[in-house]
Formats: structure tokens, sequence, C-alpha cells
């Protein structure tokens, strides 16, 4: 993504913020959604994207670093798009989040290995991959859970990591999350 | 029925209720025009360069307030066509761009004259379509023009696979279709326009700034309507000219850069600021911390994307600017509305001492100002102009009246030299019994002249006034008040000045227009009156004085206050 992260961007960046939204299936429609992204200098942290239950249409959830203005002009120029269905704004409290990471540890001995098999089941992970010199573990939860994983294995020596982006839904039945719905924010009421 | 792609975008368009086309056809484009030749409906505008069919195609739709339409083939066709679409874009104006593509068995493999003309327009399109199947283009044809011409307008296009063209398909035409993910907000909502039309009320020095959004809605009633029942002062941004008849004494004329002192002023006085279908550009708003400090802002924007973008503002609404508007009108009847006299009265004052008296005694060399005077003499309620880019454009939006919407079309956020008058043909084309007229610069004609012939050819006689400094005349300005004078890279002219290059009348007169050189004040009005009289285009060009700016002049990122008023010589006068 490169091009996408403005390291000289005067915007004070807070957050960050959960965007997810529905996009129509068509080709082009990432590409256009980063390019505008990428034209208005905005933030991007993490991008993940993937078919939904219904045909045709995709989501994508974004986590920015923004402040507040901005954000509010990633998701009006977002939904401006004709192939954006829907966009909101997640709030921590009100939603499931979930990122996948894959980490490949170097192992020089046995201690080091068992010491990392403990890790890893503390931390819930798979053990995906054995060699003499290597453990490859799968850690999934939220951003600060893999990062906690990442730091504590990171004596060992890390060769790899291999981390998703977030995705996230927001909790109860209601399709519409209980955060800010930025449809109706649209309103000005 | 069973037939081919080029036959149903035909069929589309003829559907859409499009009478001109205006392009450039080519090996990828072709077949659609093979098939257009069969359509009476239909006329093909062949033009000389792709670039001026999107500026006709432009010039068309804000003349008709329909979507106008351009085509060129695949390769340097569309991106030649680019240009123009990101100058609708940046104005919104509502047209529809057909390009022709190579086969989609080569889309990708750099095939002959392959563009990715998708790719290329995406960030400056409202949305593109390339077709895929036969059977898609009725569809996809209807969103596009939908797309276009409703919300905020903007350009849309459509990329035509030669394939697809030929291949014969079923097909069914739509009559009408939902866009899952487009829903333009037309009406204001209710309790937001309650407490606006309560600030309307209460301020007590109001103004109301009209901007382009405001014509495309074709809101001109209402503007007036509403600024009469408060006695609001109307000021308008480039695009916005017209919406209410500059002879109007609520009208202020123009904000911004080269704007009217009295509107600058008037804005920075403001208690309440109602703007209408603008955008705060910085060419409006100067350095924004000093931008209306005081005053209350209102924005009325049918893109909610617009709201505070870069203003910060207290009342926003969405909505359709005619809708909304109608909407306050309705809720401030229920109130006792009065209007507040003293602020008129000295927002009356100020715009009697804006007017700027205009010479017309023998300056040598002519001021383009006196131009300006005697054209305006001309100008009725069936003139339209177009304009060039630099300060032939602020000469003309600043000294020129318009008398309603629809009547100024200009290149306002783009900025494209030679833009006017391919304009000005494509406005002509929609309004066949009205004088258009581009007043132009002698950079800005030369980069699109050669649509001399398709004026003479496909007999679009249009009027063409180059106010000649045989320079960039508006970088030259800069560099004049901002650069040291030093004058680098701005001369159009030879060395010395000796001979005309080119020599415009010459130049029009090889195309078989109408050309009139103009060295004298007395000559101006007799050639303006020839060119609106004649039956072919004419090409009147004036050798203005090289030297004179355009005033005022509100130095880039500067406050408002920071303007350099008018010339002396004028106010001498």
């Amino acid at each position: 993504m490169a091009g996408i992260i403005n390291e000289n961007s005067s915007i004070e960046a807070v957050g960050p913020h959960i965007i997810t939204f529905l996009v129509e299936d068509r080709p082009g429609v990432f590409a256009k959604v980063t390019g505008l992204i990428r034209r208005r200098n905005f933030n991007i942290e993490k991008i993940t994207v993937g078919p939904t239950h219904i045909e045709k249409v995709t989501r994508m959830t974004f986590l920015i670093k923004a402040d507040e203005a901005t954000l509010e002009q990633v998701v009006k120029q977002l939904n401006k798009m004709v192939e954006v269905l829907r966009i909101t704004e997640l709030k921590p409290k009100d939603c499931v989040i979930r990122e996948l990471a894959l980490i490949k540890i170097s192992t020089s001995d046995q201690q080091e290995r068992n010491e990392a098999m403990q890790f890893s089941n503390i931390f819930r992970g798979n053990i995906l991959d054995v060699s003499p010199t290597s453990l490859t573990v799968e850690i999934t939860g939220d951003s600060e859970k893999i990062d906690a994983f990442l730091e504590l294995t990171k004596r060992f020596g890390i060769i790899e990591v291999a981390r998703t982006g977030i995705t996230a839904l927001s909790r109860g039945s209601d399709p519409r999350p209980r955060g800010v719905d930025m449809m109706k924010l649209l309103d000005y009421e | 029925m069973v037939m081919n792609g080029s036959k149903a975008l035909a069929e589309s368009l003829l559907r859409e209720g499009v009478k001109d086309l205006f392009g450039i056809t080519g090996g990828a484009i072709m077949n659609l025009m093979h098939q257009l030749f069969e359509f009476e409906e239909i006329r093909v505008i062949t033009a000389r360069h792709e670039q001026c069919a999107a500026h006709m195609a432009e010039g068309y739709a804000v003349a008709s307030g329909e979507v106008g339409v351009c085509f060129a083939t695949s390769g340097p066709g569309a991106t030649n066509l680019v240009t123009g679409i990101a100058d609708a874009f940046l104005d919104s104006r509502p047209i529809v761009a057909i390009t022709g593509q190579v086969p989609t068995s080569l889309v990708g493999n750099d095939a002959f004259q392959e563009a990715d003309i998708i790719g290329a327009t995406m960030p400056m399109t409202k949305a593109n379509f390339q077709f895929h199947r036969v059977k898609d283009i009725p569809l996809l044809t209807k969103m596009a023009f939908k797309i276009a011409k409703t919300g905020r307008p903007g350009p849309v296009l459509l990329d035509f696979p030669k394939n697809i063209q030929i291949g014969e398909e079923h097909v069914e035409f739509p009559t009408d279709i939902e866009i899952s993910g487009y829903n333009p907000t037309l009406k204001g909502h209710p309790r937001q326009i309650k407490r606006i039309s309560k600030v309307l009320k209460q301020a007590e020095r109001p103004i109301m700034i009209a901007g382009g959004g405001t014509i495309s809605a074709m809101a001109n009633n209402e503007v007036l309507e509403l600024a009469e029942m408060l006695g609001l002062p109307v000021i308008n941004t480039l695009m916005g000219k017209g919406i209410i008849p500059e002879t109007h004494p609520l009208s202020l004329g123009m904000a911004g850069m080269h704007g009217h002192m009295c509107a600058n002023s008037v804005i920075n006085q403001a208690d309440l600021i109602f703007a209408v279908g603008m955008r705060w550009s910085d060419r409006i708003t100067g350095k924004l911390e000093y931008f209306a400090q005081e005053a209350t802002i209102v924005h009325v924007d049918i893109d909610s994307a617009e709201i505070g973008k870069n203003v910060g503002v207290h009342y926003p609404i969405v909505g359709d600017a005619k809708i909304v508007l109608r909407q306050i009108i309705e809720e401030l009847k229920k109130l006792d509305v009065t209007q507040p006299m003293s602020w008129m009265q000295k927002v009356k004052q100020l715009k009697e001492r804006c007017q700027c008296n205009i010479p017309l005694t023998d300056i040598q060399p002519i001021k383009p100002q006196q131009v300006m005077r005697l054209l305006r003499e001309h100008i009725d309620s069936k003139t339209i102009l177009t304009t060039g880019v630099g300060r032939n454009q602020m000469w003309a939006a600043h000294y020129l009246r318009v008398y309603g919407p629809r009547k100024f079309v200009t290149s306002g956020g783009l900025g494209t030299m030679g833009f006017g008058f391919p304009a000005a043909i494509g406005a002509k084309v929609a309004k066949p019994d009205h004088w258009v007229v581009d007043v132009d610069g002698d950079g800005s004609f030369l980069m699109t002249q050669q649509e001399l012939a398709t004026s003479v050819i496909e007999d679009i006689p249009v009027t063409v006034i180059i106010l000649n400094d045989q320079a960039l005349g508006m970088v030259r300005q800069w560099q004049n008040l901002f650069f040291e004078e030093r004058y680098a890279v701005t001369d159009l002219g030879p060395k010395g000045f000796e001979k005309r290059v080119p020599d415009f009348a010459k130049l029009a007169e090889a195309f078989g227009a109408n050309g009139i050189l103009v060295e004298r004040v007395s000559e101006i009005g007799p050639a303006i009156k020839e060119a609106k009289e004649s039956d072919v285009t004419t090409v009147i060009d004036v050798q203005i004085d090289r030297s004179e700016n355009i005033y005022p002049h509100m130095p880039s990122g500067a406050k408002l206050e920071e303007i350099i008023p008018c010339p002396p010589w004028m106010e001498a006068g």
C-alpha cells in the first residue's frame, strides 16, 4: 500500500477509527477506493477485504488514524462512490474485532521451542509448522493481543510475520451498528 | 430484441433524448458511428480535437441543462478527452463521454491504441463503466445518464470495447432504474430547515453567497424570492454568475480573488453568511484563518462531502438548492420577517461606491475594460457568454452582466485554458437562437483555435473576442506584482512585437471565418455589431494594453481586506 501512508501529513493522527463498508463486487472497485484515499492524503493503517453472504457484495474494513474532520471527509468521499452501498464507523466497545497473524519464530533448541509453544498455548494459538530451527504460530484476536504475543516472543528471534488487518462486526442482531451510523450523520440531524 | 452493441447504445442514447454528439471517430469507435449514421434524430458533430469535443459537451450541458455527450476512439482519442472530463468534474457539469476500446480479448495486452481509460478517469468521473456484454448496454447507459445529471452533476465515462460494439445479443431497454449505492438527498431535513429559517430571521447583517449549485438546480426564482423577502444582498461565485439578474439592486457581484470590492467587503462585515451550492474554494476565501471570523455560517449543498471540507459550518443542510430554498421560504412565510433596513442601506452605499466608471476616450493601446464596457451594451437575455482562462476570464466575470442562469459558461475549478471557444460552439448547438460570445485571451484561444473548422463547416456561428496582450497575461500579472517584474516565459509575441504571431484575423479567414483586427477604441463597437449580425463565426482580435492588470487582486493566501483595488485611471474618468 505504498503511497497511502503519508509520513509528512500535517494532520495530527488521532484514533484509530474503524470504518467498515459494503461495496459492489466489480472489477476496479478496490482500485477506486484506494485511489480515492491516496488522492486525498488519508492515512490507512490496516485494510481487510472479503466477500459477504450477499452475492456480489464485498465488505471492506479499514483502520484509519485520523482526526474527526479527516475521518468525516474519508467517510463522505467514500459514501459518494456509486459502488459503495453502505458505510459505517464502528466504535470498539460496540463491536467484535479480530485480526489473524502468522508468526515464524526462530527456535534454536528444545528449551526455546517448548517455551514458545507454551506462550502459544496461553494465547490460544495454533502451531502450523515446525522445523528443527523454527516454529510457525497462528494467533487470532484483537490487535493488542497480537502485539503482546510478538513482544513476548521477540527474544527468540522473529523470522517473519504476516498479519491480516482487522475485520469487525457490530454486536447484537442489528446489522447496523449501535455506534455512529454515518448514513444518519449525513442527514445532519 | 436481438441487435448488436452499437445499435443498443445508439438506441439507448435516443431514449435518453440525446440530439447532438461531439467527437472524433477512429478505429475503435467507428462501428458505433456506422450505426449512428442511420439515426437521423442524432446529429454527430466532428470536432478537430477530442479535448474540444468534451468542452463542447460541457458548453452544451450548461446552456441546455441537459447531459452533453462526447465520444472518442480508444487510446489517444480517449486520453485527449481527459482534460475535458476533469474540467467537467471540478465544475460539476453533466456530461457522458463514450470511448472506443480495443476488443476485450486484447484489453491489458498493450494493443494498438489501447489506453486504460477506466483507470485514468477513476478519480475524475462520478462513475465509469466498461461494457462487457451487449445485454448490459441499455442498463449501464441509463445509469450513466442518471448519475451524470442527478445529485451533484458530473461526468460519467462509458468504455466500449470493439467486440461488444459488433457482438449481437438479445437486449431489453429498462424504463426506470434504481441504483442501490446512489441516492442523492434532495429534500432538506425539516428540523434543520426550521433552525436555519430562525437564524435567517434573526440575523442583523445577513448575506447570501450563491454558487454553481444554485445554477445546476435552477434555483434562480428561489434565490431571488428569498433575497427580496429578507433583503439579502446576493453575492455570487464565479460559477454562480447570473443566478439573479446582475442589474438587480440586491446583486453585489462576484466574491473572491478578483471579485468586486463591495462583495468581499460585505462578506467580512456580515454576521450571517448563507452559502448555497458553493464549495469555499481558496479563490473565494483567501486565507481561511481570516475568513469571515465573526459570521455564523449556514451552508446548503447537495454534496455532503462539501460541508465542513474547507470552512467550519454552524448550520449545515444537505439537499438540492431549489428544494431547500423553497422549504426555507415556506417556513419563513410562517414567521414574522422584517428586513434589516440599516444593513441594507449600508450595503447599498457600498455598492454605489463600488461602481467603476470606464471612460471611452481614445486610450492607446486599448484598455480591456473599455472592450467590456462596449460589449456590455450588446448583451441581452438571449446572450450566452463563455470565457477562456486568465485575465480575460476575470475581466469578463467582473465587468460583464448576464441576465439569468446558464448564460455564463466558464472553466472555474480546473481553469482550463482553451475552454471558451469549444464551449461556445457547444452552447450555440444547444441554443441556436442565442448570440454566443467567447471572451478569450490570445493564449487561451490559440490552444483550441482549430475548432474554427468545426464552427465553419458545421455552420455553428459564434463570436470570439480576443483580448490580445501577446502574453500569458495572468501569470504576467503575478510577475508584475509579486515576482519583481521578471517576465519569465510569459511573452507570446515575437521579440520587439513587429509582427503579429499569429495574425488572428487572417487565421480566422484561413478557416473561412470572419476576422476583424481592432486597434482603436472607436473600432470596438462596430466590430461587435458586425460580429453579432454575422451568420459566420467572427473573430475580433483586440490589441489591448498588456500592462493593464485585472483589479481588484487579492494575493494568493491573503486576507480579504488585503485586496489591491481598482486602477486609478478608471476612477479618474
